[in-house]
Parts: C-alpha cells; structure tokens; sequence
C-alpha cells in the first residue's frame, strides 16, 4: 500500500518536473535553439542564471529550445578556453559569466579575458552592501568609518570571498572612497556568503562586505542593518539602504552576470542573440524568473557593455594593483 | 508551542503533504544510492518541482522529505559497495562494509535503518524543544572554536588505527592534509600545487577521492581475486533480525549518539561529516577491550554510531536554518535558496510570523523518518541482494557507478582520470596495508582547519586566541586525550601483557 502511494508521489513528482522544461512557443520566435555552457558545477550562481534564463526565453517562445552543459574545472577557466578553442563548431553556443572574469583575467589566473570572446550582453546584476547585526552600535558608514579610525585591528570586515575576490574589491573600494587606506583594511575571507554571515552574527567580524539581494533578505528577516549599498540611487526593493554616494563616499559597483559567445561569431547570429534577450525583459515569464531569484535588470548589449567591462576592468585593476595583488 | 504543534500537525497530516513527504523520501532514497549524487544535488534537482507546487510548507516538507531520503541511500551504497557517495557517510563504510562482506549485509542496512531512524527522530525532538535556545549557542562559535573542533575530529584517527598502526595511519593522515592544500584555498588569490593545470585549480573533488580510495580498490580487488569473485555472497542476506544481544549493544550508542550529532549540527561549519567521525571515535573510545577490536572488521557500535550522528545532525542543521537564516552546509544553502525563492525568510521571526512553515517542517521530519523505516525495512532483502549477483557480473557495475559519480557533478573528464589515478595508488597502500580512511578524513577536514585557522590568526594577529578563547583551549585539551589516553591505556596493557608491574 505504502509502495504504491510512494510511486504515485514519484510520478506526480516526474510529471510536474517535466512541466518545467517545455516551450508554450508563440509565433514571435527569434533563435531556433540556444545551447547555454555554464563555467560551474549544478546549483551555483552561473547555473542559475543559464537555466533561469533559458527557462524564460523558451517559455516566451523567444527561443524554440535550450540545452545546458555544465563544464567546470580552472574556476570558470576550463569553458573559456574550450569556447576559444572550438569556436567554429560553437555558433550555437552561449557562455554565462559575471564578475570574476574581469578580475580573474586581472591576476592571471585565466590566460584569456573577455576580449577574446565575442560580448553578447550583460542581463542581470547585483549591487554590494556593507551590512551590520542588528545589535551592532554602527548605524551608518560614518559610524563604521569612526570606528575603524579609532580601532582599525580590531575592525574587522569580513566576506565570501578570497582576498582581492569581489567582497574584499568592494570593501576596499569604499575605503579607498572614504579617503582611507585600502590595505590597512583587516579582511576576513569566508567559504561562503552564509559562513561570513553567521561570523557576523557571533561577533567575529564587526561587518560584512557583501551582495545586495542577500542583505536584503537578512535585513527583511530583521538580523542585519544595511549601513550602505553601492548603487548610484536608492534601490527600490530596499528604499531603507542609504547609497554610499549620498553618505559622501563617491564610488559605485555593480556584479553583472551576462552572456558571451565564440570568437568569429557571425553579425547576423549576434544581433539574432541580442534581439531576443532584449526582448525577454518585457515578458512575464522573464518577470516571474527575475522575482523569483531577486535579480536586478542592468542590460546593457553589444558596444554598451564592453565599454562596461573596459570601465570595470580599469577601476579594479587600479584597486588590485595598490592593494598589492597584481 | 502546543499551539504551534497544532498548527503543525494539520498542515503536515494533509493528504497533499503526506504524499509530499513520502515522494520526497523515495525520491531521496533511489537517487541517494547512486553514488556521487548527494543530498545537495538531489535537492537541486528537485528545486524547481518544489517551486511549482507554490506552497512553500509542502515544498519545504517535500526536499525535507528527499534530504531524508537522500542520505539514507547513500549509506546503502556505503554499506554494500563501499562507495561513500557523501562525505557523512564515509564513516558507515567502515564497519558496514566489512559486515556486508561477511554475509549480513541485510542486517548492517536494518541496523543503519534503524540507527538513522532514532537519530533523526531524537534529533526532531531536540529541535523542538531547544531551537529557540540553541540559536544563540551556535554563535558562541568562532572560527578559533571551529578550528579546535577540527583538530578533535582529526584526533578521532587515533581510532581508526589499529595496533601497530599508528605511525601508518598518522602518515596517511598527513598526506590527506597535504592533497587539501591543493587548489585555490579561501584565503588566498592564488592557485597552489596545481602544477599550472587548470584542471587542479579548485582542489581534488571529495566525491572523486572517495570513490579513488574506497570503492575503486575493492573492484580491482575483486579482479585480482578470481576465486571470491566466482560466486556472490548470497547465503546470510535473509538474516535481517537483530538478537536482543545486539540491540542491547546498540542502544546505548543509539542514546549517546543522536544526542551528540545534534548537537554538533547545530553548529554551522561543522556538520553531519564531523558529527559522524566523533561519534565513531567517542564509540570506540567508550567500547570494552573485547569490542574495540571488532571496530573497522564489521562492529554493530561501529557502523550504528556513525549513522545515528549524521542523521541526527542533519536535523540539527535546522537549527540555524530555521532560527537564524545560516545555512550550516552546503546542503542547507541550498534549502535557503527554495525558501527564499518561496518568499519564506527564515530568521527568528519564522516561528512568530509563519508558525505553520516551521512546525509543519518539524512535524514532517518525524513522518519523513518513520516513513523511510516502514519502506525500507521491507526493502532491504531485495536491496541486499544486490550482493548476491555474481561478482563478474558486479565488478562492471561498481566501475560503472563509480567512474558516473565522479563525473556527474562537474561534467569534468579528467577527474575520470584522476579517478583512475589516484585509483592505482589506493590499490598499492592497500596491499601495503596502509589504512586509507585516516586519508579522506585528513582530507575532508584539512581545509577547513586551515581556513578557520588562518582566519583566527588574522583577527588575533597571532596565535594569541588559543589562550583568550577558553572554549578554544578546552577543546584543544579534549583533542589532546583523545590521542593520549587510549595509547596509554594500549600500553599498559601490553605492559601488563608482559609482566611488567605498573604501580596498580
């Protein structure tokens, strides 16, 4: 009895897992099929971003279909190479990637850069925010400030990332803003965003560098204070979140994720491509993925966004080169 | 919090959500076996399915459910193929392994199902009556603490060496530690060892290297051994009972051990991985002269201690989640990230705004645990007989299995042949007898000592948190006898042994 209830709940399982996939294809269709290589393993955030994409665009009827490969190995570094390498027999290809490519090409870390590759478009994006617990005594970036002049080893700012990775880049960057010294920043790596959160919550670290959808979640749930988010104006889904600009701090960063295809790719594939991601953004389907995952929209196509990343590659590697890491 | 109860029991005893918790687990269950997909991938997977049914109560009950599931079926294969398919199963393979070897594999599943079975129901318990409060004892932990429970766990090898072994088994604990160092490590930039291939930047895998170490051995193993290789090991599988001898022996560890895996799954950075290696060597420790040497050739304790403490901590990691919105493993992230997508934000205001959420799911663990006894138990005959197909016929399947789980998860071909590799090598220090588990232990835990660690030398600007920290000392005290005591005890034993009067 028990069985036969149990491989009942499986199908149902299977059939509403197989309701995911399907395309309910209008007859506005604009690429035929799009093969989406992810740098990373299933489940992290570039996997997210491919298969959310994806799910949208063939929801739509933008796209006939999507296929999805995960290949990961060198931090990301694995599928470049193998996107320049076959670029011939890759035209139906498109790479996702974000951030880390920029800085990872900065130090070396990848022998290529994103100029090797051809720039479809940035689609989504995060700002970054420095949080507190909700305990803490800092209410603002001033407070902070005041507290690291007076104490700066025992102030402690902490991240998910490695040094000279993203979280520790945005600290910096503030600091440098503020007119302090960006090394004599004490930066607390952690594995990840949730280990560096419950860091923050012990009292380990006195506040914490990271993305600003996450903070908002932990600032909805009542366990963190937003002391300041690096957007340019207030973000809509946190109006609460001062910006560094309007605290006096002039900088600002934003973590894009966007899409890259082969080298050589033909004009007409390119701009088919472009259409029909800028096209996504006024569907429902796109809405209900981006609400969904709390993504912000920062689309920027083509030339935009490689004077984007020119523009971001040259204020982080001015960063990582006074921080000593190039 | 009777009320809360209330609330719980009729969200969780609907009909949609009972269905939700049984396909959950044998969803969890089926695919949990296969090693190589763990509960984290699993979970994944079943995301987007959990999404669509829009209740975030029945979505949390259904990954619950599979989560459950999951970790059950990777004992199974732990027990019958020795391929740990998650880090928290690694220690059942030590004793289940050699019991299913010795022809009662159906009774070292009955005992796992049982052992998982108490543990997350304790466990349930527990979380019900101390999550409010266990929330602020999780942030007692800093990194400085971390890295003390760390080294206790690494001090468990002294139970995994055997008589004479020490020095072996401290040598291949070391060079666990050494292979963790490979890759880029969460404190610095750059790639270390990776000899500039771009394959070794993230580090070995842990599935890859548990797969190279345990089960690719035992198939080469069976290769090399045409005569054991003819037939199966059919013969004893029926034997499912377990004497009242035995289960007299097991509930005490059953006790001791659902208490302590919670306890240590609670804390977020420790886990159901650390929970299971203490609790194998607190057992062993605590164990009669006559029953330590029965640990690591197939001891009921043995294989029961470490399948209590991981399910047991697997609730316990709902204790952060739950209360504070801190995953405490990979896993948990992962739930975070459905419950989000769900717009459930987990934090101490769960219990308060949405009571229904939180007690439904600590409802549901109870159901999901019973639920996996009553379909595993009449399972496992037919689960066992796996064993008793001819080994020729195996040996293709365990390579199959093996060499899939290493590389479904990343999709990357060279950890096939680091597999291989790393496979040989194994193979070698096993007719050398050396022990290989200290290895994968050395390995799990290297990282994160070092991270936690360095991170305390950074915010103390030295070594100085060893003394500032009394948690800290005292753990690292605790660490220090559990190696000295039982090579003590060892000694004068031998001493005695030999005739030579010891003051007593």
């Amino acid at each position: 009895m028990t069985l036969k209830f149990g491989r009942r709940a499986v199908m149902a399982a299977a059939a509403a897992m197989s309701l995911v996939g399907p395309a309910f294809a209008g007859g506005h269709q604009v690429v035929e099929s799009i093969h989406f290589l992810i740098p990373g393993g299933a489940g992290g955030g570039w996997d997210g971003t491919a298969r959310g994409t994806g799910e949208a665009l063939t929801g739509a009827g933008l796209v006939g279909s999507a296929s999805y490969e995960n290949m990961s190995g060198g931090g990301g570094g694995k599928a470049i190479g193998y996107l320049i390498e076959n670029a011939e027999s890759n035209h139906g290809t498109l790479m996702v990637n974000s951030t880390p490519i920029v800085i990872r090409s900065l130090t070396g870390v990848f022998p290529y850069n994103f100029r090797d590759l051809t720039l479809v478009s940035g689609t989504i994006g995060d700002y970054a925010a420095v949080v507190v617990s909700k305990d803490s005594p800092l209410n603002s970036m001033n407070d902070l400030l005041d507290a690291y002049r007076a104490d700066p080893r025992g102030t402690a700012v902490g991240g998910g990332s490695v040094p000279g990775g993203m979280d520790h880049l945005v600290a910096a960057m503030v600091m440098q803003a503020a007119g302090e010294d960006p090394t004599g920043l004490k930066y607390i790596p952690y594995d990840a965003g949730g280990d560096a959160m419950a860091a923050l919550l012990s009292g380990e670290i006195q506040a914490l560098s990271t993305g600003f959808s996450e903070a908002v979640a932990l600032a909805d749930a009542g366990e963190v204070k937003i002391l300041g988010v690096t957007a340019d104006e207030r973000v809509a889904a946190y109006a609460d979140a001062a910006t560094m600009k309007e605290q006096g701090i002039d900088t600002s960063f934003v973590n894009w994720r966007g899409f890259f295809a082969a080298p050589g790719l033909p004009a007409d594939k390119l701009a088919a491509y472009q259409d029909a991601i800028a096209k996504m953004y006024d569907t429902p389907e796109w809405e209900a993925v981006r609400a969904r995952n709390g993504w912000v929209n920062i689309h920027n196509s083509g030339d935009d966004f490689a004077k984007f990343l020119e523009a971001q590659e040259q204020v982080i590697g001015d960063l990582m080169r006074k921080l000593g890491f190039l | 919090m009777i009320e809360g109860l209330l609330i719980g029991l009729e969200t969780a005893f609907s009909l949609q959500n009972l269905l939700m918790v049984i396909g959950g687990c044998l969803i969890g269950t089926f695919i949990g076996m296969l090693p190589g997909l763990g509960p984290m991938s699993i979970i994944a997977i079943m995301i987007p399915v959990a999404i669509t049914l829009g209740d975030p109560a029945a979505a949390l009950i259904l990954l619950a459910g599979v989560y459950y599931g999951a970790i059950f079926g990777g004992s199974t294969s732990s027990i019958l193929l020795n391929a740990p398919g998650v880090a928290g199963t690694v220690a059942t393979s030590f004793d289940g392994y050699p019991m299913a070897r010795a022809g009662m594999a159906g009774k070292a599943l009955t005992i796992a199902a049982i052992s998982s079975f108490a543990g997350g129901t304790v466990g349930a318990i527990l979380l019900m009556v101390f999550a409010p409060a266990l929330s602020s004892v999780a942030l007692l932990f800093h990194s400085a603490e971390y890295f003390a429970l760390m080294v206790v766990g690494l001090s468990a090898i002294a139970a995994f060496a055997g008589t004479g072994q020490v020095a072996k088994a401290l040598l291949m604990t070391i060079l666990g530690l050494i292979m963790a160092t490979v890759g880029e490590g969460a404190l610095f930039n750059m790639p270390r060892f990776t000899m500039g291939l771009m394959d070794l930047q993230s580090g070995f895998s842990f599935i890859t290297l548990a797969m190279a170490i345990f089960a690719l051995p035992e198939a080469l193993f069976l290769v090399m051994n045409p005569a054991r290789s003819a037939q199966g090991d059919s013969g004893k599988i029926e034997n499912l009972r377990i004497s009242k001898k035995e289960a007299r022996a097991i509930a005490p560890v059953i006790g001791r051990q659902s208490i302590q895996g919670f306890f240590i799954g609670v804390l977020p950075g420790a886990g159901a991985t650390i929970a299971s290696f203490l609790g194998y060597a607190v057992e062993r420790n605590l164990a009669s002269e006559e029953e330590r040497k029965e640990f690591g050739h197939g001891s009921i304790k043995g294989l029961s201690a470490p399948e209590t403490a991981n399910n047991a901590a697997c609730t316990g990691s709902f204790v952060p989640l739950l209360t504070l919105g801190i995953p405490g493993s990979g896993t948990t992230a992962i739930l975070l990230g459905a419950l989000i997508a769900l717009n459930v934000n987990p934090g101490p205001r769960l219990m308060v705004d949405e009571p229904q959420i939180f007690w439904a799911v600590i409802i549901s663990m109870y159901i999901g645990n019973l639920i996996l006894l009553i379909l595993n138990l009449p399972l496992i005959p037919y689960i066992a007989k796996i064993l008793a197909i001819p080994r020729n016929y195996l040996i293709p399947f365990i390579l199959f299995f093996t060499m899939m789980g290493s590389y479904i998860g990343q999709n990357n071909a060279t950890e096939l042949l680091i597999l291989v590799g790393f496979g040989i090598c194994a193979t070698v220090l096993r007719f050398a007898d050396y022990p290989l588990a200290p290895l994968l232990i050395g390995f799990i835990l290297g990282r994160m000592l070092e991270d936690n660690f360095s991170r305390s030398m950074q915010l103390y600007d030295g070594v100085a948190f060893v003394l500032e920290r009394p948690m800290t000392l005292g753990l690292l005290v605790l660490a220090g006898l559990l190696v000295i005591v039982p090579s003590y005890r060892a000694r004068r034993a031998k001493a005695r042994a030999a005739g030579v009067a010891d003051g007593d």
